[in-house]
């Protein structure tokens, strides 16, 4: 009897160790699995200052599903975002290349940058809007992506563009927008309406390889990067790197930039906006002297 | 008496220092050779440039249509733009003067592989009367993308690492390019007949390495004493896909 007592102690005492040896690694390996390649990290936003201690708790809440341990942009839902659907991949930390930025084309964007786009998601992706965490929160997880990438220690931020008071969005402003719609070959891969259609954007592909499509003008939907004139006028001036879209800086004055905004807010066909009240009011009176945008373009 | 010793020895010196000058071997060892290929190539495609019509209508102009140029192959099993580099033992490594140009014409990059050294000026000029965007992938040195329209001016970069960057035009899907970026300044790129030199070579041991865009490297040492001229081939081991 007491050998079965003792029997039944020791089994039951291992079972026990099992038990616990088999429940504990579940959370510890993820925690020891998130892979980092900087010392702490700090944000700076808006007098707000961030730290990546905190920020790594929030990561591993909120962000590691998609984002993955390593950062990469990897993690277990990744697969499941399908590119040919429109879908982007997470992004991957560890290269620190960003899309939505004030700064120029081929420089680290401003931790408010980072900020906004975590607050305000990517429309049309999977990554949603963040506010539920408090800014504070954000703040922190700021501070922590950034220690995926030694770049965040060799590297300064960019100086953000400097974007001049908006000029009138009159008529003139819209043709000469236009103009350079056509000139610049937007329509290659936006399309001659804007459309998201153009020659080009069947085969766009991002640095991974993967498929993207261009903005579609007509649904009328919010930017990528956010959703204001000045907001438009900064996208394609700094370029979404890592994606197909270029940087237009080197190639056009503030002045000439205003004009593009204002003949792309023609093009949202969902939207009232005043360009594009201004712009059917010409349309009905002048339309048939307008060249058509595209290939038989004045471009060409 | 102190002053002929002085005297003597900063004679001694001067004779010394001029010797040292004069006494240095000059850098003239030159290695050269050829690359070649063993087995079945790929074959390359003929590029569709339909979506660009003034590029097909050249392409489609010149007798032997623009195909891709991830492995191209010359008479006598012979490989070419397949960088060639002293990749261990510099001694004399000179710093460019000169700019790199690259181009794009007709939906091509001109030339398909760019060599230079960290820092040295690349000028990307646009020849087409199409818009193209260069977009370098860099993974150690920073990415950018810029839009190159018809007629504006060339865009001016550098690089501060040393790495092998793939270049891509996004709009034209088909246009694929490297550059090089190399500490060193002996390198060469295999001509179409696979021949690469690469002159100047002051006297030691060098590793030599070869690269190859879709079939990798390979590196081989060779000393080079004074004023000759050295052999090193390469033989890639190349497979359909």
């Amino acid at each position: 009897m007491k050998t079965k007592l003792a029997l039944l102690a020791l089994f039951l005492g291992a079972a026990g160790l099992m038990l616990t040896a088999g429940a504990r690694p579940c959370f510890a390996q993820i925690d020891i699995n998130i892979h980092t390649v900087t010392g702490p990290m700090e944000s700076h936003i808006d007098g707000m200052t961030g730290t990546s201690q905190p920020g790594r708790a929030y990561y591993r809440r909120y962000c590691i599903g998609c984002h993955g341990p390593d950062g990469d942009g990897e993690g277990e839902n990744a697969k499941w975002f399908d590119t040919t659907m429109g879908f982007a991949k997470p992004r991957d930390f560890t290269r620190a290349v960003f899309e939505c930025r004030s700064t120029p084309t081929g420089t680290l964007p401003t931790d408010q940058d980072l900020f906004n786009a975590m607050t305000r998601g990517f429309v049309t992706t999977n990554m949603p809007q963040w506010r539920p965490l408090t800014p504070q929160k954000r703040a922190d997880l700021v501070a922590f992506i950034k220690t995926f990438s030694t770049r965040w220690e060799s590297q300064k931020a960019g100086t953000p563009i400097n974007i001049p008071p908006e000029t009138p969005a009159n008529i003139d402003s819209i043709l000469r927008g236009r103009e350079l719609f056509q000139n610049l070959q937007c329509w290659k891969c936006h399309g001659p309406t804007g459309e998201g259609n153009g020659p080009a954007a069947a085969t766009l592909t991002d640095d991974k390889g993967n498929s993207i499509r261009p903005y579609n003008f007509s649904i009328g939907t919010r930017f990528k990067c956010g959703v204001t004139n000045e907001d438009l006028y900064r996208i394609f001036m700094t370029g979404l790197d890592g994606s197909p879209m270029p940087s237009f800086a080197d190639l056009i004055k503030p002045d000439q930039a205003w004009d593009l905004v204002h003949f792309l807010r023609t093009l949202q066909l969902q939207l009232v906006t005043p360009e594009r009240t201004e712009w059917t009011a010409y349309v009905a009176t002048h339309g048939k002297e307008l060249k058509p945008i595209g290939q038989e373009g004045p471009g060409e | 008496m102190k002053l002929r010793i002085i005297l003597t020895l900063a004679t001694i010196a001067l004779f010394g220092t001029a010797l040292l000058v004069v006494g240095a071997p000059p850098a003239a060892g030159i290695v050269e050779g050829k690359i070649t290929y063993t087995g079945t190539p790929p074959k390359m495609r003929v590029i569709d440039m339909s979506k660009e019509p003034g590029c097909q209508k050249h392409q489609m102009s010149i007798t032997d249509p623009t195909r891709y140029q991830t492995v191209v192959t010359g008479p006598g099993d012979t490989l070419q733009w397949v960088v060639v580099y002293v990749s261990a033992g510099e001694k004399n490594p000179s710093t460019p003067s000169q700019k790199v140009v690259y181009d794009q014409k007709f939906c091509e990059y001109v030339p398909h592989v760019a060599v230079m050294q960290v820092n040295q000026p690349l000028e990307i000029i646009n020849s087409d009367n199409w818009a193209h965007n260069i977009h370098p992938m860099p993974k150690i040195n920073s990415e950018w993308n810029k839009s190159q329209p018809p007629g504006t001016p060339p865009i001016v970069a550098k690089w501060e690492k040393s790495e092998f960057i793939p270049v891509k035009c996004n709009i034209h899907p088909w246009m694929h390019g490297y550059f090089i970026v190399l500490t060193t300044s002996h390198y060469a790129v295999s001509g179409p007949d696979g021949k690469w030199e690469i002159k100047g070579l002051a006297p030691g041991k060098y590793t030599i390495t070869a690269w190859q865009e879709d079939e990798g490297q390979q590196s081989q040492e060779v000393t080079v004493a004074g004023n000759e001229t050295k052999t090193v081939n390469f033989v890639y081991k190349v497979l359909p896909y």
